[in-house]
Formats: C-alpha cells, structure tokens, sequence
C-alpha cells in the first residue's frame, strides 16, 4: 500500500470524497480528468452557495412586513460575529469580578482579624459581639473568595450545552436501542413482542414525550433537594426526550443487521461448535455492526434535530432555547441571530453526520461508501 | 479557582493580593478555605508592617450581618419591563452586596415558571400579583406561594386591533379627535361585540394567564361598560360561561403578531408589548390600567413556602436587594424626572433581558404613553416601582385579587369575610418586607420615613379611582363583590363572618 493508496482510502472512509481528486492530482494522474472531479466537489457547490447567497439577498430586500424583515446575509454575518463577541466579553467581565470578589474577601479577612485583636483587649461582654462579629465576616470572606460568577449562558455556552444534551440523550438511546435491537433480531418471538411498541411510539413527536419525560424526571427527583442533584431538572427532561425520539432508527437497523447476518456465517458457527455468547459477540455483532452504524447515523441526526424543540419548551438553556428567547425578545437583530443560529445548528448537523459516517465507514469491513 | 491575573497597580493592597492569588494558583480545585485567606491576610499585615504603609481596609459594617444559607440562587421572569427591580438589582451589584450570587432566566411561559418555582428549579419569580394567591388557594396548580415584595403597580395596558378601533371610532366620534377624552371606557365596544354576537362570530380577546391581573382589569374593563367578559365554574376553567367576549391565553411576547395574525382582535398585556403594536403600526391601545384603578398592584416577587422556611435569612436579603433596586428606579430629580430610567430601558434591551429595541421599552418607562401618533401622553406614574410605598406587600392588594377571583367564579363558593383577611396573611409577608427594610435603615440606604409607618396594618386606604367609579374597600370584601352588576353575587351574611 502505497501513500497513495492510503490517502484515497483516507479519503472514503472519512467521508471526504472532496479530497480525492487533490490526492489523485498529487500522486500525478491525468490533471484534465481531476479538473472534472474538482469542478464537481469544490466549484460547482461554491458557484451553488454564492447564487443561494444571491438570491438570499434579494429576497431580504423584498420580504418586509409591518413588524419585521428577513435578514440580508450581512446582517446574519454580523449578528454573529456580535454573539461572539458577546461571549468574550462576558468571559472578561466574568473574570473581573471574581477579582474584585477576592480582593473584597481579603479585605473582610483583614477587618476580621482586626475585630479579634480588638477582642483580645476588651471587656467581656464586648468581646462576644466583637467575636462573633469576626466569624461572620470570616464566613463572608469565604463566601467571597469561592464566589462564581453566575451570568446568563452566552450563545457560545448554550453550543457546548446542546451538544452535551444531545451527546447524553444519544448514548442514553443507544444503550435501550442496541441491546433490545440484538435480541429482537436473534428471535423471533421476542421481535413479534415489541412490534407493536416499536410501531406505537416510533411516529411520536418530541413535544408529545416532553410533557411525559417531565413527570417522570420530577417525580425521580421529588425527594431530593434543588441544588443538591448532580443534573439539571431541565437537562434531563430534554436529554430523555431526545433519546425518545432518537432510539427507533437504532432499533429498527439493529433488529435488522442482526436478523440478516449470511447463514454461511451462522452454519460456520455451528460447525465450530460455538457457545451463544461467542457466537453472538464473534459473528452476530461484528456482522450487523454497518447496518446498526447506518441507524446510529440516522438516530444522531433525528436527535439534533428534536433537541432545539425540546430545549425550547423544557427551558435546557442550550440553543433551542436561545431561539425562543430571541423569538421573545422581538427586536430588530432578533431575526438576523435566529438565522444565524439556523446556519450554526445546521453546521454542527453535519459536523455530527460526518463523524457518524467517518465511524460506520471504519466497522464496514473494507467496503466503505462515502455517504 | 483563579486561573488568570491582572496587576492593577493601584494600591498596595490590590499587589498584594494579585501575588496571593498568584500563590493560590495550583492550589487543590475544592474552593479557598479560610486558612488560605488567614495566611494572605497574614502576609498582608507583615508587609504593611514592613513598609509602615496602612492598609486601606474599610471597616466592613457588621451591624447585623445575615447568615446566607444559599448564596446560589437562579430567579425566573417572564420578558416584561416589570421585571426590572430584579434585573437592576443583579446589574446595579444589590445582590452581590448581600453575598448572593444571581441569576436571573428568562422563562417561556407564566404556567412554566410557576411549576420551576414549585419544583424548585427556580429559587423564586417575577409572579403575576395572582399567581401566589392562585396557586395557594388551588386555583389550577395547588402549591403554597408566599411574597414579601411587591414589585409594582400598574404597567399594563389594553390594545385592540386598528379594524376594531376604526368601528369604536364609528361608535363614538369623540375618539375620531387626535387626541380623546380619556379614559376610554368600553362603551363604543359594545355595539361592535353584539354585532358579532349577532353573526353568531367569536369576539376573541387575549390576555396573559387566568390568574393575571391582565385577566382581572381587561373583565373589569369589558364589564364596567356592560359586555360580559364570561364566567369560570367547577367544569369550565376556561372562564367562558355566558362571555360575549371569549378570553383566552397568549404569552404576551406573542400578543403582537397574534393580533397581527387576526387570531385575537385584542389584548390586555404589560409594557413593552402595547408600544411594540403602535410602533409595528398593527394595533391602538385605548385604555391603561392606571386608569382602569390609579396605582393598582401588578406584579410580585413569589417564593414557595417551603424555599422561605428553609433560607429565611436569604430570603430577607433578597428583598433588601429588591428594595434599593426598586428605590433606584423610582430616583427623581428636583423636576420630578426619574433620572435612572433611561439607564435602566438601555439595561432591560439587552438579548437576556427583556430583549425589545430600546425605543420600545423607554416610551412608557421614562414616564410617556403613546396611544397614537397624535396622542403621546405624559404618564409618570405608567410604571411604579417604590415611591408610595408601591413595593410594601399590602393586605389590601391581595384581597382585591380574592375579590376578582370570587366575581368570576374561580372562587367557587362564598367566602366570609374572614376567610379574605386570614388568606392575605398567608400569602403576604410584611414582616420580611419589614425586617430587610430595617436592616437597610440601619445600613444607612434608605430612609424610614420611605416605608409605612409601625402601626399600619396592611390596609390601603379604601379608594373609588376606577373606570367605573366603584369604591374598594377591603374591610368589606363582601360588600365590595356584590357593588357590581355583572360578576357572582354572595349572601350578605357572609359579610358579618
């Protein structure tokens, strides 16, 4: 294998084709029939994006209401340079506070100090209120120098919080979905079982399990105390309601990766005398691991796409509910942030289905597709 | 932990600690601990006594420090000008003063915010003056709510669609005038709504939730001028029993487009959703609630009970907060211009505050009220924070909730009038009110003669500044529910109980 057999091959199985025809071009193949290859991967969708772009700023110019109108992509450009820059900004005055906050501490500390050596002197009915007065502001001065800034999330907070939501709520449906998905696949009897659930809930949309979720989550958490819990009520409730949505495309391609493993397999199995749980982990899983990738992928991206619903209506500050605040706040940068928020929810989309790709792609034994 | 430092040089003192802070670097991440701060403080003294240079360390004020059991705290509110006594509190640094550390998160909806202070994901609210009394005597979601701050009066006003205001004008031709006699009563409404009575169409109106004083003032308003707003009872929560105008409820930062959209064809919401309706040219705001009743209570600060038993100290030192940020608000000058309004508008427009252009929220903020183009009126008291003692939970206030509750039905039998005073000390507490403004007075922040006098007991006096003339007063609650001619009516009995 040479480097660039294992470029190309790079190329596909991260999901890359754009990259090939560079690769093939450097290796020194025909310059004409990669020109082909670059126009179609990199040209042509540029010219596509510059005519959206064009056709974006026309439409802005023309769709005005009474209350409102769509934004150019300039406006969106700088809306979004400006929830960044907010972010530094809050980052900065975060810090400068907890500074003034530690040198208020040291200064209560100091006073308190004071108050004892004047105690040490006093008369011993002054002495109490003056030591007492010492341990309440040592206390303060505690409290003072472990002082956490609390500012609302900025939008680049309400990204990480989104992702980690989803993260969760993905790796909470694929712990249901897989196992579940294994057996209904090995039998029969037990796939003919969960039909119907699987059929029920699978069309079920988001703001419908919300409410449920949220039931459930207060109810797992009514003897405990708020500030006491390691998740956030709202956190959960969104995280369980995407992997509700989320869990039926694992499910359903587990169920049938495992149900269509090739017999050759299954007879060599049997030929080798194999034990359930070798048979299952040596042949069954390794076998169906594409098809349950391709439902991963497809339950990913459902996820995402569920999680801004479900931030909106479980109050998880992530960015379902930065376009509701916004939706609320009805100013005049309110609709360029909202379409700047749409292209950065649909660029972590596809960062998302990439990755998913670039791990089906590495299980697929040797016979990776691009897409 | 303290992950990067900035020298500022300008005093010995802030060196010092920047070197501190410096040496804590590296320290285990479980927070600082009181023998870091001893051995800085330490270091500090030496190298003052080294250099014969005094450290500038103000004497802390230890009169009557309070023990904050959460220093924690996350606060909802709904986006409403109104809610600025909570925002210029965190903005302005009251809380931190107290050794609270806040923050304040805009909630979708007045149903969501009650259930996260209910289930405590919120440590307290921004609440709709009913919103406590409500849900502490079980109307819709049953949970104690308790408030010892009132937040402000008034703020609201009543918006109808420019296709309806073009038919009341028609009605009336006072209102053809650029600027009309005010107040502007419901009486060329009342043609318009038994027209479509007539048709048999649904005359839709919005207003804010069932508890809302929204709820209360736009029936008020219907009702004084003989429209009949709609009953609630045991089965219909929806309070549209006999309506001739059917209520329903629309968050209020959708009120505009809902208008717009022609789904209602007009509301009743707080400040700055009626500007938005002139401003975006899609509705005229014919009445405000200061006219409908002069200084009447609008929105609280709720905590359930159970948050108050278990943190009363941080509790009292939230209302202190609450207190300087609403005196704040209501600074004036010589001229009676409130000087710190146009501060507070440019605050509130911020994206995680109320959010709205500027220009919307400061015309009824810094005292003026656009009805139309050609009819600016000069209104000061639109929005009361503090002055008149607006931030004091009275008594007096809560019962004219029970009153309205017990007109439309959502009280469903009849209360004696003790019931109605027994109820108000249960869901307002002075004495935290109290306690924090003592401590304030002693602090030297604000002045005694701002807050009511020792003896008074809660009772506004009683007042006939309504729409319709009516005179309120809440010794005689029963009295008071049967003075109107639309609304349910109880047994004069239940007055002497």
């Amino acid at each position: 294998m040479n480097w660039r057999g294992s470029a190309l091959r790079f190329c596909t199985v991260a999901g890359l084709p754009v990259l090939e025809p560079f690769v093939r071009l450097a290796a020194g193949e025909d310059p004409k029939e990669q020109m082909v290859g670059i126009s179609k991967f990199v040209f042509l969708p540029v010219f596509a994006v510059l005519v959206f772009l064009f056709m974006w700023s026309a439409a802005a110019k023309a769709i005005v209401t009474d209350s409102a109108k769509l934004p150019s992509p300039t406006e969106t450009w700088v809306a979004g340079k400006e929830l960044f820059a907010m972010h530094q900004a809050q980052r900065e005055a975060d810090t400068a506070k907890q500074q003034e906050k530690a040198g208020q501490a040291v200064r209560f500390m100091l006073d308190a100090r004071k108050l004892e050596r004047q105690a040490a002197n006093a008369s011993v009915a002054d002495k109490e209120i003056l030591l007492a007065n010492a341990l309440l502001l040592k206390k303060h001065a505690v409290a003072a120098a472990n002082y956490k800034p609390t500012s609302a999330p900025t939008f680049v907070d309400q990204i990480y919080t989104s992702l980690y939501t989803v993260f969760f709520g993905f790796v909470l449906a694929t712990l249901i979905a897989v196992p579940v998905g294994v057996l209904c696949g090995m039998s029969p009897w037990f796939n003919a079982a969960m039909t119907p659930f699987i059929q029920v809930f699978k069309p079920v949309s988001p703001l419908a399990w919300l409410p449920l979720a949220a039931i459930v989550i207060i109810w797992a958490y009514s003897n405990s105390k708020p500030g006491e819990t390691y998740f956030d009520k709202a956190f959960l409730i969104s995280a369980a309601t995407v992997s509700m949505c989320s869990l039926w495309p694992t499910l359903v391609n587990t169920t049938l990766g495992v149900a269509s493993v090739d017999k050759d397999y299954l007879n060599v199995a049997k030929v080798l005398k194999l034990s359930w749980s070798q048979k299952l982990f040596k042949i069954i899983l390794p076998a169906s691991l594409p098809l349950m990738f391709a439902g991963l992928r497809i339950s990913l991206g459902v996820g995402w796409m569920v999680l801004i619903a479900a931030d909106m209506l479980a109050q998880n500050p992530g960015l379902g509910k930065f376009v509701w605040d916004e939706f609320q706040n009805g100013s005049s940068l309110t609709y360029a942030r909202i379409a700047f928020s749409v292209i950065v929810i649909g660029v972590i989309g596809l960062v998302l289905d990439r990755i998913m790709i670039c791990l089906r792609n590495l299980v697929s034994f040797g016979n990776p597709s691009p897409a | 932990m303290f992950r990067r430092v900035l020298f500022c040089h300008s005093s010995c003192l802030q060196l010092v600690l920047s070197l501190w802070l410096v040496s804590l670097i590296g320290c285990s991440s479980d927070g600082i601990t009181l023998e870091d701060l001893e051995a800085a403080a330490a270091k500090i003294e030496q190298s003052e006594a080294a250099s014969g240079e005094p450290v500038s360390s103000s004497e802390s004020v230890v009169a009557a420090m309070l023990e904050i059991e959460k220093p924690k705290l996350k606060f909802g509110f709904i986006k409403l000008t109104d809610c600025a006594p909570l925002v210029i509190a965190k903005e302005k640094g009251y809380f931190d003063d107290e050794g609270l550390s806040v923050e304040v998160e805009a909630q979708s909806n007045w149903k969501i915010l009650l259930d996260r202070v209910i289930d405590g994901q919120l440590d307290g609210a921004h609440m709709l003056a009913g919103q406590p009394i409500g849900a502490s005597i079980g109307f819709g979601t049953k949970s104690p709510i308790i408030t010892a701050y009132s937040l402000d009066y008034n703020g609201n006003g009543i918006t109808v669609s420019n296709e309806i205001w073009e038919k009341m004008q028609e009605n009336d031709p006072e209102l053809k005038k650029p600027q009309p006699k005010h107040p502007i009563s419901a009486a060329s409404l009342k043609p318009i709504v038994d027209s479509y009575k007539q048709e048999g169409k649904p005359f839709n109106m919005g207003m804010v939730f069932p508890v809302s004083t929204h709820n209360y003032e736009i029936r008020y308003w219907l009702a004084a001028s003989g429209i009949k707003p709609g009953y609630y009872d045991e089965e219909n929560i929806q309070g549209t029993v006999d309506a001739d105008v059917i209520l329903s409820v629309t968050p209020p930062p959708q009120m505009p487009s809902t208008l717009e959209a022609g789904t209602i064809l007009g509301y009743c919401v707080g400040e700055p959703w009626n500007q938005q309706a002139v401003v975006k040219g899609i509705g005229v705001p014919v009445t405000t609630n200061y006219d409908i009743w002069k200084n009447n209570p609008e929105k609280v600060f709720g905590v359930s009970k159970a948050w108050d038993e278990k943190y009363p100290n941080t509790h009292v030192a939230v209302v202190k907060a609450l207190i300087r940020a609403g005196k704040w608000l209501d600074e004036k000058d010589a001229d009676g211009t409130l000087i710190n309004r146009p501060e507070a508008c440019e605050i509130l427009s911020r994206k995680d505050y109320v959010g709205a252009d500027v220009d919307v929220i400061d015309n009824s903020m810094t005292g003026t009220f656009v009805f139309q183009e050609t009819d600016v009126r000069p209104m000061p008291e639109f929005n009361v924070f503090f002055d008149g003692n607006a931030s004091y939970p009275h008594y007096s206030d809560c019962i004219w909730f029970l009153t309205q509750m017990r007109r439309w039905g959502q009280i469903t039998e009849s209360k004696p009038a003790s019931w109605y005073a027994e109820t108000a000390k249960e869901i307002y507490k002075p004495a935290i009110y109290r306690k924090a403004a003592e401590m304030l007075i002693s602090e030297g922040k604000v002045d005694a003669n701002e807050f009511p006098a020792a003896d008074y007991d809660g009772y506004r006096v009683a007042t006939s500044d309504f729409i319709d003339g009516k005179s309120y007063d809440a010794l005689d609650p029963i009295g008071y529910i049967n003075s109107f001619e639309i609304g349910n009516k109880d047994d004069e009995s239940f007055a002497k109980k």
